[in-house]
């Protein structure tokens, strides 16, 4: 049966719960829940790419512009229109579903590479999009500006209380996410990704539930995009551009596609070396990417969540 | 027969399938009674295949209507036909090898147990009461198919024998009326056709009715009520196993396959 | 007068348009290659002409080799990189799906952008034109002489290939094993080494693009990923896995970009090519000259 065990998910919440606590008293790692944000912000991403790709098995490399759509919807609604950013944030997630919606229908009617390509060209025409409309996004400038979130008079202004927001929502994500997981729809995806026919003929609207996740991760993306354009207060298009979206590809692939916690795992690792530990690489991070990619693709199928199955598999010889 | 029920579960009128000028299956007429079990037998190419699959959705005919219980469903979806109550098997076996035996089962329940996104998500006390049922529905099946011991095993690990009656126990977890099975025995040993027919029998027992495309004569002239031949997309002759066994047409049309 | 200008204008546009088109058009090429063997989609089909390129001008400006010899040196290299990735990050796949093989090519292609910058910088490079850089005025168009060693290269290419697919044992055994792999094997073809060669030859002819469009648009090591999204819409246009669609789709994508810069925003120059392909596959995914048969009966 696919239980996801729910002992490691408190351990998870209380980890996170104290982190920044720790942190603060360990010079090191002072800066720590700084990026932890940032991680934060990203699986909010992952997760949702995480059922897509690993559970339903549809690709998708475009998920970059989602996470683009909520940034600068939050973006230019506050700063432009003076608006609320929390009806903002809510803007933002309905009108990506509605994008998602309208791409997904025809894109996942295609299958393998036709799928990865037409993502793909979306990601990039979106981007194009936020270089151009210069009026509305700034262009390659992008918008500063953008304001904090508080609620009730409560300010998120500092590191830790910002962290405290995200982690909450990634945590109320990931809990949702597996339960859909475990649930007679979660079933049914898995069935997709396996035989969509043997799923169709066992009443699975295989259509349906391939657009119903698609906007379910976009969404998430965007909601990810508002919250990052509310912590950093600035935006430009190279944040949302191919890369991103295949950064998050080496994410979930790094964590293991197939393992809903690959997802956090992969992305805290790829954003703390990204953020901090390959700070000295510069430019040549990117080989280190493809590098751990190949890697991945090679050696480790199921990334590193596959790990505990082959270290098993040693002892048992 | 008797107002509100049908008499005949299925009805196929004039039904044409053609592929790029290809005809698979042309002017097919016939009916399926309640509660038989009814063989679609011929040569490789005859259209049974692509009979099925046109019956379950998997294509709309070219042309023609099929009716279930009374009702036309030629134009609707796979997912739809099976909530109507139509299930299948596949001639090449397409289970959810990454999921578990129950799991398979289990995805069988969908067409009658089913929840929403948002209520799996937030799991509902009603999902998790609807997630008991369909696990008991599911055991209780596996019981009937044999296969309750291997309920945590991988689909993709068991037996070819194994993986065929784990596809049938699959359609009848939807709790179907009517059941196509595209070549249960197809690979099979002796024994293990042995236990496929006799399971077919039981599930007709149930009052299940059965569609079945088979190449083994054998198991086909044993269990059947009712056989339909094709050859060549078109309907050569139709009626009980003795009457075919002894049909001329038949024989031409299988000699003639194999000459 | 206005007439004659807007005229030469568009004459202007579609020249440029079919020369841009020629680097679709063997991008599209190289896509086939390897898709008609594999069925895979190579992602990192645009590095081998962005490599083609800077090669060339580390061999050509940097070495001082003469054009003659730099030429066929920088195919041999780039010829050999594509060897490199079959050999390491294809080969090794234990479980092949569509998704890891994807991923193995995206992987590919950021690890050889990445070495790329590594090596030349972020800077472009030039490349001198084969023979001058004196224009031609045809119509009212100005034409770049290096515009028809693009083009003519487009034309050796495709007499090249055609003569080898139509003619020759290996290319037949290649088409072979494109036709039916199990079928191709059981005769006696190594499969494995005609995928070997598949990667071989779309790299040579990546590289023969990037080479002959250095002198024309400068080359710098991020280019390859929109080539190869370009290359690949192109190949869609034309139906995958025809290589005469695939010509014919990259001239058409080229001289759609041409002119939707030219009249309608240069900032969006890039989007234009990939709308198209977004069109094409929602409502056309067969292409120009694929058949929907043939695209149904690939596993992937």
């Amino acid at each position: 049966m696919l239980r996801i065990a729910k002992l490691p998910i408190a351990v998870f919440a209380l980890f996170i719960l104290v982190f920044p606590w720790t942190a603060r008293r360990i010079p090191a790692i002072e800066h720590y829940p700084d990026i932890m944000v940032f991680a934060g912000i990203y699986c909010l991403i992952t997760i949702g790419l995480s059922l897509l790709m690993g559970y339903a098995g549809q690709i998708s490399i475009g998920h970059a512009a989602f996470f683009g759509i909520g940034a600068y919807i939050s973006g230019i609604l506050t700063t432009n229109y003076g608006m609320n950013p929390w009806a903002c944030m809510l803007i933002g997630m309905a009108v990506t579903a509605v994008v998602a919606a309208l791409v997904g229908t025809p894109s996942l009617k295609l299958k393998g590479h036709y799928l990865a390509m037409a993502t793909l060209a979306f990601g990039i025409i979106i981007f194009i999009i936020f270089n151009e409309e210069t009026q509305w996004t700034g262009g390659p400038d992008g918008m500063s500006g953008i304001p904090g979130l508080s609620l009730f008079g409560f300010e998120f202004d500092s590191v830790e209380r910002y962290y405290y927001l995200v982690w909450g929502v990634v945590i109320a994500a990931f809990i949702f996410t597996v339960n859909v997981i475990q649930s007679g729809t979660g079933r049914a995806l898995r069935a997709i990704h396996a035989s969509e026919s043997a799923a169709g003929a066992m009443g699975v609207d295989v259509a349906r539930f391939k657009i119903l996740v698609f906007v379910y991760s976009a969404v998430l993306a965007s909601l990810a995009g508002s919250f990052y354009a509310h912590y950093l207060n600035f935006i430009n298009p190279a944040t949302f551009d191919l890369f991103f979206s295949i950064k998050l590809l080496i994410m979930i692939a790094l964590g293991g596609m197939h393992n809903i916690w690959g997802a956090i795992v992969g992305t805290g690792l790829i954003t703390f070396l990204s953020n901090e530990w390959l700070q000295y690489f510069e430019e040549f991070e990117v080989i280190v990417y493809g590098a751990i990619l190949l890697f991945v693709t090679v050696i480790l199928p199921e990334g590193l969540a596959g790990v505990p199955g082959i270290v098993k598999g040693w002892f048992r010889r | 027969m008797s107002a509100g029920i049908e008499e005949n579960v299925l009805e196929l009128q004039g039904v044409v399938m053609t592929f790029g000028g290809l005809m698979a299956l042309s002017n097919l007429n016939f009916k399926v009674r309640r509660g038989m079990i009814k063989a679609i037998i011929g040569p490789n190419g005859a259209g049974k295949t692509t009979l099925f699959n046109v019956i379950t959705g998997s294509f709309p005919p070219t042309q023609g209507t099929v009716t279930f219980n009374g009702r036309p469903i030629q134009h609707l979806k796979a997912h739809k036909i099976a909530d109507r109550g139509i299930s299948r098997t596949f001639q090449t076996v397409e289970l959810f090898g990454n999921m578990t035996v129950l799991e398979n089962v289990m995805l069988g329940c969908y067409t009658r147990i089913r929840t929403s996104f948002m209520a799996s998500g937030f799991v509902l006390s009603q999902a998790r009461r609807k997630e008991k049922q369909i696990r008991e529905n599911a055991l209780k099946i596996l019981k009937f198919i044999g296969l309750a011991h291997k309920f945590k095993d991988l689909a993709d690990s068991l037996p070819l024998g194994e993986q065929k009656l784990l596809e049938i126990g699959r359609a009848l977890a939807s709790e179907p009326e009517l059941i196509c099975l595209d070549e249960p025995a197809a690979g099979l040993n002796e024994t293990e056709t042995h236990v496929a027919s006799s399971l077919i029998k039981a599930i007709n027992a149930k009052g299940i009715t059965v569609l079945l495309v088979e190449h083994d004569m054998k198991v086909v002239m044993n269990i059947s009520d009712e056989i339909l031949v094709l050859n060549y997309g078109r309907k050569i002759a139709e009626g009980p196993p003795e009457d075919i066994r002894n049909s001329p047409r038949v024989i031409e049309a299988y000699l003639g396959a194999e000459a | 007068m206005e007439k004659i200008t807007l005229a030469s204008q568009l004459l202007q546009y579609l020249i440029t348009g079919l020369t841009v088109g020629s680097v679709y058009a063997m991008v599209a090429v190289g896509f086939n290659i390897i898709y008609n063997v594999t069925e895979i989609i190579n992602f990192a089909q645009g590095e081998f002409v962005m490599l083609g390129g800077l090669i060339m001008v580390f061999m050509n400006v940097a070495m001082g080799l003469p054009l003659i010899l730099a030429f066929p040196a920088t195919i041999v290299l780039v010829t050999v990189i594509g060897i490199i990735i079959d050999r390491f990050a294809i080969r090794p796949i234990r479980r092949p799906s569509v998704l890891t093989l994807i991923i193995a090519t995206i992987a590919v292609s950021i690890l050889i952008k990445g070495t790329a910058s590594f090596i030349w910088g972020k800077d472009p490079f030039d490349l001198p034109a084969f023979s001058g850089r004196n224009p031609i005025t045809f119509l009212g168009a100005v034409v770049q002489p290096q515009y028809f060693w693009v083009m003519g290269f487009l034309i050796i290419t495709a007499v090249a290939l055609s003569i080898f697919f139509d003619r020759t044992i290996l290319g037949k055994a290649m088409s072979a094993c494109a036709d039916n792999p199990d079928a191709a094997s059981l005769v006696g073809i190594n499969v494995k080494q005609m995928i070997l060669l598949s990667f071989a030859l779309s790299a040579a002819i990546g590289a023969v693009a990037g080479i002959t469009i250095t002198p024309i648009s400068l080359m710098e090591y991020d280019r390859g990923a929109m080539l190869a999204v370009k290359g690949f819409a192109a190949a869609i246009l034309g139906g995958l896995g025809s290589f005469p669609g695939a010509i014919l789709g990259g001239l058409i994508m080229g001289s759609i970009e041409s002119f939707g810069a030219g009249l309608v925003s240069s900032g969006y120059k890039d989007a234009f090519a990939l709308i198209v392909l977004l069109v094409i596959l929602f409502f056309k995914p067969s292409g120009l000259m694929g058949s929907i048969e043939i695209s149904k009966i690939k596993r992937f």
